[in-house]
């Protein structure tokens, strides 16, 4: 196999507009292989289709799936080096209790009792919203359904996020603000379409590996498409566009705001897709057009000329494609941003067609699911918790009164059950497949509230992870490849993925962890039957597709029986698309109906929510909403005292917290440890070298990184935030030499998506 | 003839919510959300209050009339429900002033008023929003 870490991509296989991307299998073995257990990658959103390869029982690689529609057999480097995080020798093995100060091992009856008893008993004295639920975005669809109905039916606790909130929360608000309801309108397969593609704040070439691939292979072919990048970092990505606005961070709703407005002074907008099918046209015109190219060059640090030529080439398009990701939703007004992105392809009339139309991607590979299923301050089935009907209809489905389901307001969402759990409110937090003490802003603060005395924290990893290290009680739990389930991707795409091994010593798969809670607490329906009437993978998915009946994400025509052998499909899947759906609103009827929408919406400045009255006075009737929002400069703006502007990110070797990746060989290899990336120009001035180690000081706590000298904007540093203390000693651990970029960021997040902002702090740069 | 009046009066209650506004985000600094919005929302008092000034210049004029809200509170419900009510009573008085350049024909009152009727009006939509959020944990749980 090629050397995939100094080459991430691979080889070539150039395509023109229209065709099929070529098939290339790639595959990462060591030594034979007995059977091959069909499964798709967990280390991005992208969810690859791969063969998890097995002999002795344990595994023993991977290989890319050719018949695959996400991936015509590729892997990224991620994917291909990945699973020898499975065999690592550090496994959890055991369940953990915390006695006389330290964790030590215990049988599953005694963690699981520690567990049923706190929730008991504050169940008595304090009701369900004394317990919280914190969970992930790399769990399966099964283990996610399951704990919904226990978290939201049986303990009936508002309580219950995920840390999808830090990834993908803004995807999935943006489009129930614009459409009515989550959902991505496009697929990958557009690539192969589009004539233009606008990339705003995604660095695909690192974070998206194999859509780079399918991006590439057309920007190689005989007519690539056109493209922009939107990105304050030269990125690959970046390199490759005709354009490249290297704005400021902070300043996406501007640079946005400005395109709007070029759009239509020059009028290129399509007046009878926008008249016929959108609503808001007349305030989205009037708030965008005082942001002409000089005054948007004034706020993003870019050229006004190329801001006009970036809107020309959007002018252009017949065939717009338009990707955003993280640096978006995890910066300034991230809703609103998100918004405007979408509103460049609403104006332009660009959606639901081939090659043209909207992703408004995912960062984790099951985030999509804990989305749909009701674990990421959703109901399930993106029901809408201001509509009665819709909560009736999931009460008939549990079984159980619509009052037990809390829906006095929107489900509580992250970082609100981290300052309940900080005021003492919230006294048993369960965190599920997730490093919090890691991966959230504000570390100090973070680990102050997860030590919190009082504040009964239990544990599910497969790692020691630095949340781990804090709990009172751990469940070591099986990962990818030792479990079935299935997981849908960024497009929709469903995947199967069979248990191909035995997890090592007492792991248990997540969804078994969670039915033995439910039947240890005695959970039940209002006739007194068990609450969860499930206890196979299989099973829930079955009660899930019923979940899932005539509402936009319809899985009723999926089975695993049907996810087998071949490729993995998009819902909605039904009888009325019964091999699934390439790309929502080709009939350009968007779920804005008040019977059907997910949520009746927000203002984007404010974050103040509308009621069903307002919604229904605004009268959409299946339009798109065009909603479009002033430009505000961040509430941590670079200053006298802290003159740059820290904005954080990935590395293509990488995922979260390295739980995974930094027990995979190569990819730990490839980059060991956390560094600092400032401009050239910035390092002359202050005098350092490539290598140095720097202090880097935020208002909330310093790191200590080697420099590296990129070209890239002036007064801004970069650090990537992967790198957390498990796998070095205490001497670099917070208190010593700390290197987690979130010691730096800031506690403040978007008012409408409520994630949190980690793409903007103000930081001072010193020589350590 | 009132419009000086309530023009002058208006000015105070935007200048006692920008004060209450940056005095409550104080108070609850750890409540991250009503910490920045309460800081944001000051910043547009402010301006409001620097529109109206050439108005109120125009027309002259004293403030007679009494605020009905009262003083903050350690309490965060207690806080953002004056400040919902302070919202109110601003975007209120705003209505007052819109209807009465109407009546006086005077177009530049008239564009201000309805600005910042819409812009107070959405500060207390979004108070509520914050206390139907609140409020459960707060009254039942803690």
């Amino acid at each position: 196999m090629a050397d995939r870490i100094a080459d991430p991509w691979g080889a070539r296989t150039p395509y023109p507009q229209g065709d099929d991307w070529p098939v290339r299998v790639d595959e990462n073995t060591r030594g034979k292989v007995e059977k091959w257990v069909q499964s798709a990658c967990v280390l991005c959103s992208h969810g690859c289709a791969l063969d998890i390869g097995v002999r002795d029982g344990r595994i023993v690689g991977v290989r890319g799936r050719g018949i695959d529609r996400v991936n015509h057999g590729r892997l990224g480097p991620k994917g291909l080096y990945g699973w020898q995080a499975n065999n690592s020798g550090d496994r959890l093995l055991h369940p953990l209790v915390r006695r006389g100060g330290e964790l030590r091992e215990a049988s599953w009856d005694e963690a699981m009792e520690l567990v049923v008893e706190r929730s008991r008993e504050l169940l008595a004295t304090k009701g369900s919203g004394a317990l919280g639920f914190y969970t992930t975005g790399q769990l399966f669809l099964e283990d996610y359904y399951t704990l919904a109905l226990v978290a939201r039916g049986g303990i009936g606790t508002n309580h219950l996020d995920g840390n999808t909130r830090l990834c993908t929360a803004t995807s999935g608000q943006s489009l129930k603000e614009t459409f009515g309801c989550d959902g991505q309108p496009n697929g990958v397969h557009d690539i192969e379409y589009c004539d233009t593609i606008l990339h705003v704040g995604i660095n695909t070439a690192e974070t998206q590996t194999v859509l780079w691939m399918h991006e590439l292979d057309r920007l190689r072919g005989p007519d690539p498409p056109r493209s922009i990048v939107i990105d304050p970092r030269e990125t690959e990505s970046a390199r490759e566009a005709q354009v490249h606005l290297a704005i400021k961070p902070g300043t996406n709703l501007a640079v946005l705001n400005g395109l709007a407005q070029q759009l239509i002074e020059n009028d290129r907008i399509d007046r009878t897709f926008v008249d016929e099918h959108t609503i808001g046209f007349d305030q989205l015109e009037k708030i965008v057009s005082c942001y002409t190219p000089g005054r948007v060059a004034d706020i993003c640090g870019v050229s006004a000329g190329d801001v006009r030529r970036a809107a020309e080439i959007i002018g252009e398009a017949e065939h717009l494609l338009t990707f955003v990701l993280q640096g978006v939703y995890q910066s300034q007004q991230a809703t609103a941003s998100a918004c405007a992105a979408s509103n460049l392809n609403l104006l332009r009339g660009m959606i639901g067609k081939p090659g043209a139309g909207i992703l408004q991607m995912n960062g984790q590979p099951t985030a999509q699911n804990t989305r749909e299923t009701g674990c990421n301050g959703d109901l399930p089935g993106f029901r809408n918790w201001q509509n009665e009907a819709h909560v009736a209809e999931l009460a008939r489905l549990w079984n159980v009164e619509p009052l037990q389901i809390p829906h006095w307001g929107p489900p509580t969402h992250a970082m609100e059950i981290f300052r309940y759990a900080e005021q003492g409110s919230i006294e048993f937090l369960w965190v599920i497949g997730t490093n919090p003490a890691v991966s959230m802003p504000e570390l100090h603060r973070i680990r102050s509230i997860l030590s919190r005395e009082g504040l009964f924290l239990v544990v599910s990893d497969a790692f020691q992870s630095e949340t781990v290290r804090i709990a009172d009680v751990v469940l070591p739990v099986a990962l990818w490849g030792e479990k079935t389930g299935t997981f849908t991707n960024t497009d929709r795409t469903v995947h199967l993925s069979e248990q191909a091994v035995e997890p090592p010593g007492e792991a248990r798969p997540d969804l078994e962890i969670f039915l033995d809670y439910a039947r240890r607490l005695d959970l039940r329906d209002k006739d007194g039957q068990p609450l969860v009437p499930w206890s196979t993978p299989e099973e829930c998915f079955e009660a899930w597709k019923e979940c899932t009946r005539r509402r936009p994400c319809d899985y009723t025509g999926l089975s695993y029986d049907k996810l087998r052998g071949g490729s993995g499909i998009q819902w909605p899947c039904n009888d009325k698309a019964p091999e699934g759906t390439e790309r929502l609103y080709a009939d350009l009827t968007f779920p804005n109906f008040a019977e059907v929408c997910e949520d009746y919406g927000h203002d984007l400045s404010t974050g103040a929510s509308y009621s069903e009255a307002e919604f229904k006075a605004s009268n959409p009737q299946g339009r798109a909403i065009l909603k479009a929002a002033d430009w505000k400069p961040p509430h941590e703006w670079a200053r006298e005292e802290y003159p740059f502007v820290l904005t954080t990110g990935r590395s293509v070797y990488h995922f979260h917290t390295r739980t995974k990746t930094g027990r995979a060989p190569e990819l730990q290899g490839a980059a060991p440890d956390a560094w600092v990336e400032l401009s050239a120009k910035d390092a002359e001035r202050l005098g350092i070298s490539e290598g140095d180690v720097l202090r880097v000081s935020s208002p909330r706590g310093s790191v200590e990184l080697p420099a590296r000298v990129k070209g890239f904007r002036e007064g801004v540093v970069f650090v990537p935030f992967h790198y957390g203390y498990w796998d070095v000693g205490d001497e670099a651990g917070p208190d010593g030499r700390p290197r987690a970029a979130n010691e730096l960021t800031m506690t403040i997040w978007d008012p409408v998506s409520k994630q949190p902002q980690l793409k903007t702090a103000a930081v001072k740069v010193e020589k350590a | 003839m009132k419009i000086g009046s309530l023009l002058a009066h208006v000015r105070e209650l935007e200048t006692q919510f920008a004060g209450e506004l940056r005095a409550a985000a104080e108070r609850h600094r750890d409540d991250h959300d009503v910490y920045h919005q309460s800081h944001t929302f000051a910043v547009t008092a402010d301006k409001r209050i620097e529109k109206l000034e050439p108005l109120a210049r125009r027309y002259g004029g004293q403030a007679e009339w009494k605020t009905a809200i009262g003083e903050g509170s350690d309490e965060l419900l207690e806080d953002l429900r004056a400040l919902y009510l302070r919202a109110e009573e601003n975007a209120i008085t705003w209505v007052m002033l819109c209807q009465a350049a109407k009546a006086a024909r005077d177009q530049e009152l008239l564009t201000l008023a309805t600005e910042c009727q819409a812009e107070t009006e959405m500060q207390g939509k979004w108070f509520t929003t914050r206390i139907k959020t609140g409020a459960p944990q707060a009254l039942v749980v803690a």
